[in-house]
């Protein structure tokens, strides 16, 4: 037999396998593709404490092996997420994570509070969102902010946090370091890389924010490297994302030192890529004779 | 059961029909639940290029399972399914979006207008309209105008069997020269119910007609779009009300959509 289960700040998981927020919605939409009862963890999109229009369009654009987006967050804020997204995800038996985005401080205590006594596993505070003003990027971008943030949050949070880390900085090691001593139970990273891309025959910006989050297959590279350096500056778990296409991929980032993985943009390219990922595991295991997943976390020193 | 997926279509057969206008054929299991104003997304063999590409749905062939894409060589990827040969395999996703609400056709005078590359729903439209009505009445009140650069009159032929089609060129070289709202004028048209796909302001000038004449409009939008299901929220249009799905006045076209009551969406 063989053992797919993680487990990440007390919190077990069936399997490594979750989907990268703002990529799968709460689920609803790829439920009609994909089992969600055979994936480790749905993250949601972020939601913050009131609804959020996002961006003018263009949103999204397409670039050599990726995309790049600036939806700006939009959602439908926090109460009718709990009274609409919640339910829909409690049907099934997968962990259920809520991204959380705010302006202020104050906006994420408030979704964090109201959080409190929902059936929810964990939280991920997305304090790396590129495609907002003060959508949290200065809040993930300097280790000082980045501490104060993390040890506000963890003080009024009732579930185990993770701080979704940005790219976007010099030092990945040292934004992982302040994140775990303000006492956050994990992170995760890489958010996207902050891209631009003009259309030369309109001679404009082809996104109608000018720059964007860069996403999928062409980012990988960078998010492994990243994910490497961050888990081995760290005791506490890295769940691991950035362009994962496939299985091959996932167990990249496993070896390279995630105890969890998501898949992100490849969900709007494959919808059926998270399902093919945990099958892809299971084959991996087989193939090596593992008995447990979480037995090949960071063996690549 | 209706249900969106992705699967593997054959290429029966494909011609071009216009100046860098495509007309393909496939062969898919989709066609069976495929509606007027529905379309489906595309993927490139080309895996540099990752999004899949929305073309409407220009005709269905249900007894036969093939969904028939008329669509225009704009990029890398349409530029690849323009060379695709018949045998080839092509993965899609579908079928997508809701369609043009037909009912709002019934025992009305109906305008279908299409311009560019927007003509290619209005043809499954017109057939739709018409085998609802089963008589030859309302196939007489459906006129089709249709708006194109020059003479290249790609489809008109096809239209012609479900109404009176009425051509507007740019160059005037055939039709009324302007655009599809000189060729009412010009032909003096009248309808109760406008169904319309096309660019962006030819969708703002059948609002507003439509908006000064009290009548119903109905037109189906594009936009950039990643997933095509609903998840990224790239493709939105702002709506006049609070959209019942997102809390905030937008609404995702690929899901939402593609096709609003005209007066419904700021555009």
């Amino acid at each position: 037999m063989f053992n797919t289960q993680i487990t990440i700040a007390g919190v077990t998981f069936k399997n490594p396998v979750m989907t990268a927020s703002g990529t799968f919605g709460s689920g609803m939409e790829y439920s009609e593709f994909v089992d969600l009862n055979s994936l480790g963890a749905v993250v949601t999109k972020g939601v913050a404490n009131v609804p959020w229009e996002g961006n003018p369009t263009p949103r999204v654009q397409e670039t050599y092996g990726g995309m790049l987006n600036a939806i700006g967050l939009q959602n439908p804020g926090i109460d009718v997420f709990i009274e609409r997204d919640i339910p829909f995800l409690r049907q099934y038996d997968t962990r259920i994570i809520v991204n959380v985005c705010g302006r202020s401080a104050s906006d994420y205590v408030e979704v964090v509070e109201k959080l409190a006594d929902q059936p929810v596993d964990m939280l991920e505070i997305n304090v790396s969102c590129p495609n907002v003003k003060h959508g949290g990027i200065a809040f993930g971008q300097d280790p000082k902010c980045l501490f104060d943030i993390t040890k506000e949050i963890k003080a009024k949070a009732r579930q185990p946090i993770i701080m979704k880390l940005s790219p976007n900085v010099t030092d990945i090691a040292e934004m992982a370091k302040a994140a775990e001593a303000a006492g956050s139970d994990a992170i995760s990273l890489i958010n996207t890389i902050t891209g631009m891309k003009i259309d030369i025959h309109k001679r404009t910006f082809a996104l109608a924010n000018k720059t964007g989050g860069l996403s999928g297959p062409a980012i990988k590279p960078v998010a492994v490297r990243m994910v490497y350096q961050a888990a081995n500056a760290v005791k506490i778990p890295v769940i691991g994302m950035g362009g994962i296409a496939n299985a091959e991929d996932a167990i990249e980032f496993m070896l390279a030192g995630a105890t969890g993985i998501a898949v992100g943009a490849m969900n709007f390219v494959n919808p059926y890529t998270t399902a093919e990922v945990v099958k892809g595991i299971e084959t991996y295991m087989r193939q090596y004779h593992i008995e447990n997943i979480s037995d090949i976390i960071g063996t690549v020193k | 059961m209706e249900q969106k997926r992705k699967e593997t279509a054959v290429v029966y057969k494909q011609q071009e029909i216009a100046t860098d206008i495509y007309d393909m054929w496939i062969t898919t299991s989709l066609a069976a639940q495929a509606k007027p104003g529905q379309f489906i997304s595309v993927y490139t063999h080309d895996k540099s290029a990752l999004l899949p590409r929305p073309i409407s749905i220009c005709e269905a062939d249900r007894e036969n399972g093939r969904l028939r894409i008329v669509y225009r060589v704009a990029g890398k990827g349409t530029a690849e399914f323009s060379r695709y040969k018949a045998g080839r395999h092509i993965d899609i996703l579908g079928t997508l979006g809701n369609g043009f609400p037909l009912e709002k056709a019934k025992g009305k005078k109906v305008f279908l207008m299409g311009g560019g590359i927007g003509i290619p729903p209005m043809l499954e439209l017109a057939k739709a309209i018409a085998h609802n009505a089963g008589n030859e009445v309302q196939a007489a009140s459906v006129d089709i105008i249709v708006g194109y650069r020059d003479k290249e009159l790609f489809l008109s032929e096809d239209l012609s069997r479900y109404g009176k089609v009425h051509i507007a060129t740019e160059d005037g070289s055939a039709g009324t020269k302007g655009n599809v709202m000189d060729a009412i004028a010009s032909e003096g048209l009248e309808a109760d119910v406008i169904f319309a796909c096309g660019p962006m302001p030819m969708l703002r000038a059948i609002k507003k007609y439509a908006a000064e004449k009290g009548m119903e409009a109905y037109i189906s939008l594009e936009e950039r779009m990643a997933c095509g299901v609903g998840a990224c929220l790239g493709c939105v249009v702002k709506t006049r009300e609070v959209d019942h799905h997102s809390h905030v006045n937008n609404a995702r076209i690929c899901t939402d959509g593609p096709v609003y009551a005209a007066q419904n969406v700021e555009i």
